[in-house]
């Protein structure tokens, strides 16, 4: 062996990393998935989409396990604000790369950062005291979808904003003196270079702020309103799945419990989902 | 060995070490009455509120372990009657067939109904409570307030507030037509306090503190009596019931000094922190 003994002992703590952080994710699905048991068997897979409602704590046979409304509430949500966010997020990311005035630069992504860090509880709070009185006074009860999305859009703004930065800095400078010297203008620059250049760095960045969307509790919890509904406009409150677990598992037993981790268990899904479509899109349109 | 198989062979010890970890509720104890163990069961109200007890007199009591696990008041009562509970704990009144136990409250828990501070409605009948929260009163100004669509905020499921307000309003849960669900207390109160034409209702303790410090809600009294710690204390509040602790025969030992400690005044401030309201003076 020509290795030094550094050296293995390096390869061999990189394996533990390696392994901690593989065996974490596989016991956690493997916790959810124990934990959701008691429910799967006792309520039945077809029951959490064919009962009339959510009302688990009544007990398995005499509750009623409904997730559907909440599945459409975080679909909605995420898509609303991500559809939101996206357009902003790359927007001002292209505002400060390529037309603030040199200045502002860096004051500007300061702030973006500093918007990144504020904790969400911190944007749950203001949507409750400013964002949803706003809205009840337009429109009652004002915890709605809609201040889901708003507070969505915000916190997951930051997100794609810096990841898109990120992305327009990590292209390379020849590509941008190359156009300049054919004599392209800054719009034309950007629409025909820089897009087509990161278009799977803007993806990633789209991305994981769909993926914070999905995963954000405690703002949305504050502004929701978490009634348990299909809503039918945006000014109904609507409840997500992350939303129902923090609310309900402090008291929840039993098959309530239970039924809270094959909730858990439905977002793994969804984030799974995800990742498995960015992917796809990945290996079969960018980088192809 | 291939460096493969010895991968597997290190994740597949990785993840036996880490199941102790993962299943913490595999070692349970069921054992009552040691010398130097109490265990409690009953209503997950209480169970909180005496875990924390528990911990502080873990403290003064070195060697001493209180286990406390919830499954509501019947479990509390039926464990000690099979002598698998020291103590059980009990979120109301015992019934009359449950006059063998011993009955000691802790605390007391109340809840009020709260409105908007600027809501011109100074008091609702019991059905007119009923009406609003079922739907069926959908405007403020049927019950002699503005011309105002009511938003009516629940709790979620399970909370012990919810069971409160729903058993004493005679509702079932799912006949509740709530416009917001709230968790805490705080957030019941930061959504009415920010919404004029908003009902819910919360724990008196902390709607009492948060009234008398400037936040934007008003307590309606109920049947008559205002809502208030001291109403509660006494029992002449009707939205409220007793926390006890319950044994089977006269506490002897440490299980007796255990229920002395959680009836002294060295647990008020345990007892305000979970929103009940203590009863020494």
């Amino acid at each position: 062996m020509s290795h030094f003994r550094s050296d293995t002992v390096l390869v061999w703590l990189l394996r533990g990393c390696g392994l901690l952080t593989g065996a974490i994710s596989v016991v956690i699905v493997g916790f959810l998935l124990m934990e959701s048991l008691v429910a799967l068997r006792g309520v039945g897979v077809s029951r959490f989409v064919s009962d009339v409602s959510w009302h688990p704590s009544a007990g398995m046979a005499k509750g009623q396990f409904n997730l559907v409304p909440m599945i459409v509430a975080t679909s909605l949500a995420t898509a609303g604000a991500v559809l939101l966010a996206a357009p902003l997020g790359v927007g001002s990311a292209v505002f400060a790369h390529f037309y603030a005035p040199r200045r502002l630069r860096h004051p500007f992504g300061k702030m973006i950062e500093l918007l990144a860090g504020i904790p969400s509880v911190v944007y749950g709070l203001w949507g409750l005291v400013v964002l949803v009185p706003l809205i009840s006074r337009w429109h009652p009860p004002g915890t709605s979808l809609l201040s889901a999305i708003i507070i969505l859009t915000i916190m997951i703004l930051p997100t794609i904003a810096l990841l898109a930065g990120a992305a327009f800095d990590n292209l390379p400078s020849e590509y941008l003196r190359a156009s300049a010297a054919l004599g392209l203008s800054r719009g034309r620059t950007l629409t025909s270079v820089v897009f087509p250049a990161v278009r799977s760095g803007l993806f990633t960045a789209v991305l994981l702020g769909t993926g914070r969307a999905i995963g954000e509790t405690m703002a949305v919890l504050m502004v929701a309103g978490n009634v348990v509904q299909n809503p039918t406009s945006i000014f109904q409150p609507v409840r997500t799945i992350t939303a129902n677990i923090a609310l309900e598992m402090a008291y929840a037993m039993d098959g309530h419990r239970s039924a809270l981790f094959v909730c858990g268990l439905l977002l793994m899904a969804m984030v799974i989902v995800l990742v498995g479509f960015a992917e796809w899109v990945s290996q079969g349109r960018i980088h192809g | 060995m291939n460096p493969r198989r010895r991968m597997s062979w290190a994740t597949s010890l990785l993840l036996v070490g880490f199941l102790p970890f993962a299943f913490p509720g595999c070692t349970s104890n069921n054992n009552a009455a040691r010398d130097n163990q109490i265990v409690l069961t009953g209503s997950s109200t209480i169970a909180p509120l005496v875990g924390e007890i528990a911990k502080r007199f873990e403290a003064l009591h070195p060697g001493v372990r209180v286990d406390v696990q919830s499954g509501g008041s019947s479990r509390g009562v039926a464990d000690v009657r099979r002598g698998l509970a020291d103590i059980g704990m009990v979120s109301r009144e015992l019934k009359a067939k449950e006059q063998d136990l011993t009955a000691f409250t802790i605390a007391r828990d109340g809840v009020c109904i709260i409105v908007h501070r600027d809501n011109p409605v100074t008091s609702l009948s019991d059905e007119q409570i009923v009406a609003i929260f079922t739907g069926r009163t959908r405007n403020w100004n049927d019950v002699g307030g503005l011309d105002a669509p009511i938003t009516v905020v629940n709790k979620a499921e399970g909370r012990s507030t919810l069971e409160l307000f729903v058993g004493h309003f005679n509702l079932d849960n799912a006949e509740i037509k709530a416009d917001a669900v709230i968790g805490d207390n705080e957030q019941g109160i930061k959504t009415v306090a920010g919404n004029p034409n908003a009902i819910g209702y919360v724990s008196i303790g902390t709607a009492e503190y948060d009234a008398a410090h400037d936040v934007a809600i008003k307590l309606l009294p109920l049947d008559g009596a205002e809502a208030s710690i001291k109403n509660v204390r006494d029992g002449t509040f009707p939205l409220s019931r007793p926390l006890n602790l319950v044994v089977n025969d006269e506490p002897t030992g440490i299980v007796a000094e255990f229920i002395e400690f959680a009836r002294s005044q060295d647990v008020d401030p345990i007892v305000l922190e979970q929103y009940f309201v203590p009863l020494s003076q």
